[in-house]
């Protein structure tokens, strides 16, 4: 993380990144405390690389994707898109930089307008950034989405309802491609989804990096076997902090942090006489409120090696092998 | 299904599972549900038969729209009506019939949150707003139980420490919205168990919860319903939360059942294409880096014309000539308690 030189590869990076909420409360919405999204988050995305952000709910994920496409403004500390500190770009300068990247949403029936059809939902990054010339060149590209993502393009006027969950959050998928963007933040794409439905998302999504050629994915979900399919690396967070950055196949092997443990342990195999050769710790206690968070290592509350040392000292993240970060004392 | 069909079934179960002694203690016989739509009858449920016995735990998967859950709302006489209907079949509750019980009847409110209770998907929509966390639990065990009154807010506390609810003195006090997701599935689940019930249904339990939360409240409701002899139906499209709990499993497909066994027989030896078809299109954590997934191509089928034939033919790798012309067949035993319902021995072609 700390090795400067910005390689050519390099498509996103984020330096120190803390996302603050103030808590109002009362008529008068007096600032009753602070909410520590993200706190301290460093991490790089490389052109056509996928990311996996897993961790629980409340961990500060869905933020830090909303972050880097600035649908919240940082704290503090920088996002770097494609060479360019976009952290205090305003609107008017944001928009050419927003073509470049685009999110999948978890809810794909949410996050269509019900009222409009499918193709009118495609095009509108098209629309919005005048990326085609004429009404011929605007309906090809509409219908070449469609083919991209695996829809006949013959739906084109149906409206959402019409569509299963799982087309649904093709028209979602299309819709992101419009603009060609270098990056695309996927939050929760399939748990939505039916398994059936959720393996034919999950491919699509992998043959269209393969096929686009230099697109890359932030993939933020709560299902570790899911973010390993499809991840190169794996950042698990933990109250707005990374406490572990590795890469996927290394994750399974080499857990070192007892929370990516403990999340490996909690997720099922689905093959019984897996299962019962497995040991199944299971992670008491739930993510504790931001609000107020344990002092030292967040974690401790809920860590089966805790120290005296981890009650007091905050843990930095650090490489323990080349390419695996992990923030533990104990690591 | 017919009769005989049903009779082969519980006949090759019943061995494999326990002494022969061993009486179900719920039978669900060719039951069938059908919605009225504007477009047409849908067969939501086609005819599934299955059986639960004392102390066991069973799983029923599939697709959402496959009749998973319509089954259990109708074991529950709890389908809205109209448009949904129960138009045929048994369900047999320690002796009784209980679809021959009026819906909002004595009998069948007795039996419904006493002896069979149910749990839902999304614990924030099952709980009232207004109501302190105490209030409803309260309210949920003297109804059940048949106390009208004569309890306080001791009952709610005790429930809340038996589902693992830390400070439960002070959060009996609290509302709804004022617990986590998976603290409102243990109060959920609390209520559910409150009157000691034979049954507990779960309808998909952990789907809207974290990975951690899932495990805790699987492992949470198998302790429970040990503890207090009673049998747990956990209804679910993931096949693999449900590996760890499980003795036994129904896929359920188009509204009815393609396949039945032991879990290890449904994941070791599975003979339906759609059961297969499940297991692989899964990621594992265990699995080779940069291996595909394999998913079921398609759609499931909508269930307003079904054609008579198998209703997974569109989307089958492994499909026959037989297949196309002649009906769905019947679920036939495979193996001891092991049953499926196709023509081919996908077994054989895997290999």
């Amino acid at each position: 993380m700390s090795r400067q030189p910005a390689d050519q590869q390099e498509i996103l990076r984020l330096t120190d990144l803390a996302v603050h909420f103030p808590v109002r409360r009362g008529i008068w919405q007096r600032k009753m405390g602070i909410v520590k999204a993200v706190d301290g988050v460093n991490l790089t995305v490389k052109r056509g690389e996928t990311l996996g952000l897993v961790g629980e709910s409340g961990c500060g994920k869905t933020t830090i994707g909303r972050t880097v496409i600035r649908l919240y403004k940082p704290t503090s500390g920088s996002v770097w898109f494609e060479g360019k500190d976009i952290s205090t770009l305003n609107e008017r300068e944001l928009r050419p930089v927003r073509r470049r990247m685009s999110l999948i949403f978890q809810d794909p029936s949410g996050s269509l307008d019900p009222r409009k059809s499918a193709g009118n939902i495609v095009g509108a990054p098209l629309r919005i950034h005048h990326l085609v010339k004429g009404r011929k060149e605007y309906s090809e590209r509409v219908e070449q989405l469609f083919r991209l993502v695996g829809l006949d393009p013959s739906m084109i006027d149906r409206v959402p309802h019409e569509f299963s969950g799982g087309q649904r959050q093709r028209i979602g998928i299309a819709r992101a491609l419009a603009c060609d963007p270098s990056l695309i933040i996927c939050d929760e794409p399939v748990s939505a989804l039916d398994v059936s439905m959720q393996a034919q998302i999950m491919n699509l999504l992998s043959d269209l990096q393969e096929g686009l050629g230099g697109l890359a994915y932030i993939f933020i979900a709560h299902d570790l076997s899911v973010v390993r399919h499809v991840s190169d690396r794996v950042a698990v967070m933990y109250l707005g902090r990374i406490v572990e950055l590795t890469e996927s196949a290394q994750l399974y092997v080499a857990p070192k942090h007892p929370y990516t443990q403990a999340l490996l342990a909690a997720v099922p195999i689905p093959d019984p006489f897996v299962e019962e050769a497995r040991e199944h710790a299971i992670l008491e206690g739930e993510i504790p409120s931001p609000l107020n968070p344990p002092t030292g290592c967040t974690f401790h509350p809920r860590c089966p090696y805790c120290t005296a040392a981890c009650k007091t000292q905050v843990p930095e993240l650090r490489e323990v092998a080349d390419g695996h970060y992990v923030s533990c004392l104990l690591a | 299904m017919s009769e005989a069909t049903t009779g082969t079934m519980s006949g090759a179960a019943a061995p494999a599972a326990a002494p022969a002694s061993r009486t179900p203690i719920l039978e669900v016989r060719d039951l069938r549900v059908q919605f009225k739509t504007p477009l047409g009858t849908v067969n939501a449920v086609d005819g599934v038969s299955y059986e639960l016995y004392e102390d066991e735990i069973v799983a029923v998967v599939g697709e959402s729209g496959c009749g998973k859950s319509a089954t259990q709302l109708a074991v529950m006489q709890l389908l809205q009506s109209p448009p949904g209907r129960i138009a045929g079949g048994e369900v047999v509750f320690e002796g009784q019939d209980l679809l021959k019980f009026k819906k909002n009847g004595p009998e069948m409110r007795k039996v419904r949150g006493g002896q069979i209770a149910m749990i839902f998907q999304e614990p924030i929509n099952s709980l009232n707003p207004v109501l302190t966390i105490g209030d409803q639990l309260v309210e949920a065990y003297e109804l059940h139980c048949g106390l009208k009154g004569q309890t306080d807010k001791q009952v709610a506390i005790d429930l809340l420490k038996m589902v693992g609810i830390p400070a439960a003195e002070k959060r009996v006090n609290d509302y709804p919205h004022q617990f986590s997701g998976g603290m409102c599935q243990r109060v959920m689940i609390a209520m559910g168990l409150s009157c000691s019930p034979r049954i507990l249904i779960a309808d998909e339990p952990t789907t809207a919860l974290d990975v951690t939360t899932q495990a805790q409240m699987l492992e949470l409701m198998k302790n429970l319903v040990r503890e207090m002899h009673a049998s747990l139906v956990i209804v679910t499209h993931n096949l693999g939360v449900v590996a760890r709990y499980v003795e036994r499993i129904y896929v359920m497909y188009a509204g009815r059942v393609v396949e039945s066994g032991s879990t290890k027989d449904i994941f070791g030896n599975p003979r339906h294409p759609y059961t297969l078809g499940l297991l692989k299109s899964v990621p594992r954590l265990d699995e080779v880096q940069g291996s595909r997934l394999i998913p079921i191509e398609g759609m499931p089928p909508n269930l307003i014309d079904m054609p008579g034939t198998c209703a997974f033919l569109p989307r089958c790798p492994y499909a026959v000539e037989q297949c196309r012309t002649e009906p769905w067949p019947e679920l036939t035993c495979v193996g001891e308690g092991h049953c499926a319902r196709c023509y081919v021995n996908v077994e054989e072609r895997r290999s």
